[in-house]
């Protein structure tokens, strides 16, 4: 088997130097995504991004690759949504009222009683159930956030982790063949590495995945989407 | 807990560092890359790079340089120097920096604060403030611009809640009266906007032992502390003051196998 191709979803805006090169350091094959045919010869998929919801659906939307990652999504396959790219997986967005890919239940918030927004920094993501992503660092591992909003599930058993800044809030969420993380793990150092390599191997399987399906049966919870193939 | 953040700045010219006294009289201090790679080893949370330069060359050479830092350093990259414009803030982004800070284009279009937020979310604009305390007033603070030069004739603390307003979704705020001296933060400077602001804010300006860090949080209620001199010239290492940090009860994030 060759290296894993990754397709990093880009919508125009911000940094995907550094996910692109943490990901190609891992050994996985990187290329940019601008529209749907660039996902058709990749294994894995990442959707990144900061900033704001409704410009960013717009941006997908008018480059087809909405309805792609639902496809995606929908058909299995390895997604991870960081920053933005989690929050646009559930269905909509209070920052903007912006629509977003309703792939999860649940929508994107308000950061309550926040000493500070945005929340920038260092913060501790402290583990609700184990999920291979997770499974290089330890528990409580300080990553990078920056970010005012975050996702409130319909579903609280597909939180695989939490950060408190002010509240309590989703830092890691999987459901099937999606990750989404809060933080950005390509700007949090060595452990933020470990959790993409996590990543890399979990989405080229077969191993770790088993041990996710058994995870989501125990956990008794509804997958939208089954686990990577 | 949210980390407070320890963050050392890189003054650079035509792809190399410089670190000014007073913005003057500078003084060559290695390769941007090399430096920020070690600085993160080292447990930096965030790096800053002022871009100082003013060649028009140096535009590209600042982005080859980004790109670069990015490719090579994890923790977060803010630039600041020169942009002027959503295009050239997306330039800059494009190229890999996590944030932008604006200082004197800011000042003389407000506006762009907004439509650079509008654009790539606040979370990517930084508003740098040099501030300078005006002269027979005990704690009022102008606005400078151009590398801390010239009077705008704008009072620093409303400046900060206007800019916050406008969309930066953090302030870097320089004592103009302290930077170079080694007389520590101005922390009464930075008490009177932190308390006026809901944004984090990042004390810069006069550090030059790790108390000095350690005031800039405790007395002047920053959320983060840059540094340049401090570090360039080896008199403290980042986790030195990140120890000191901790020692005085301030939650930090401690790098795993690097000694203070």
């Amino acid at each position: 088997m060759g290296p894993l191709r990754v397709a990093v979803v880009d919508y125009g805006a911000g940094n995907l130097v550094s996910i692109g090169r943490a990901l190609e350091t891992l050994g996985a094959e990187v290329r940019p995504a601008t529209g749907p045919g660039d996902l058709a010869s990749a294994d894995a998929l990442v959707v990144p991004g900061v900033g704001a919801a409704a410009p960013a659906m717009l941006r997908l939307e008018r480059a087809g690759l909405a309805d792609a990652i639902g496809d995606w999504v929908r058909a299995d396959r390895p997604c991870l949504g960081i920053c933005l790219g989690l929050q646009l997986a559930f269905e909509g967005s209070d920052e903007d009222g912006a629509t977003t890919l309703g792939l999860l239940a649940g929508r994107t918030v308000a950061l309550r009683d926040a000493p500070t927004l945005p929340h920038i920094g260092w913060n501790q993501v402290v583990r609700r159930r184990p999920h291979p992503v997770l499974d290089g660092i330890a528990d409580g591992a300080d990553l990078y956030f920056v970010h005012s909003y975050v996702v409130a599930p319909t579903d609280p058993t597909i939180v695989v982790a939490d950060t408190t800044h002010g509240s309590t809030f989703p830092s890691v969420v999987a459901s099937g063949s999606f990750v989404g993380v809060q933080f950005h793990p390509e700007r949090s150092g060595p452990d933020g590495r470990k959790i993409l390599a996590d990543f890399v191997r979990w989405a080229g399987g077969p191993g770790p995945i088993a041990g996710t399906r058994s995870d989501a049966e125990a956990a008794g919870r509804t997958a939208i989407v089954g686990g990577p193939r | 807990m949210l980390r407070r953040r320890v963050i050392p700045c890189l003054d650079v010219a035509d792809g190399r560092v410089v670190k000014g006294t007073r913005f003057v009289d500078l003084v060559d201090a290695g390769d941007p890359v090399e430096l920020a790679a070690f600085y993160a080893d080292e447990g930096a949370d965030e790096i800053v790079f002022l871009d100082i330069g003013a060649a028009p060359e140096g535009r590209s050479t600042l982005l080859d340089l980004v790109e670069r830092t990015a490719r090579d350093v994890a923790v977060p990259l803010t630039v600041g120097g020169g942009v002027r414009s959503v295009d050239e803030m997306r330039a800059v982004l494009r190229a890999g920096a996590d944030k932008v800070s604006l200082n004197t284009a800011a000042v003389l279009d407000p506006d762009l604060v907004t439509r650079c937020a509008t654009r790539f979310g606040r979370q990517a604009v930084v508003v740098a403030i040099d501030a300078r305390r005006t002269s027979g007033s005990v704690n009022t603070w102008q606005v400078l611009v151009r590398g801390g030069r010239d009077p705008v004739g704008l009072d620093a603390v409303e400046w900060a809640v206007r800019a916050a307003e406008l969309g930066a979704g953090e302030l870097l705020v320089t004592s103009i009266d302290r930077d170079g001296t080694g007389s520590g933060y101005d922390t009464s400077l930075l008490r009177a906007i932190v308390e006026r602001v809901s944004v984090p804010v990042i004390a810069s300006g006069g550090a030059a032992r790790p108390a000095d860090l350690v005031g800039a949080i405790v007395e002047g209620g920053a959320d983060a502390v840059l540094a340049a001199s401090i570090f360039h010239r080896r008199i403290h290492s980042i986790a030195e003051v990140k120890a000191a940090l901790a020692a005085a009860g301030l939650s930090v994030r401690l790098t795993p196998g690097v000694a203070a």
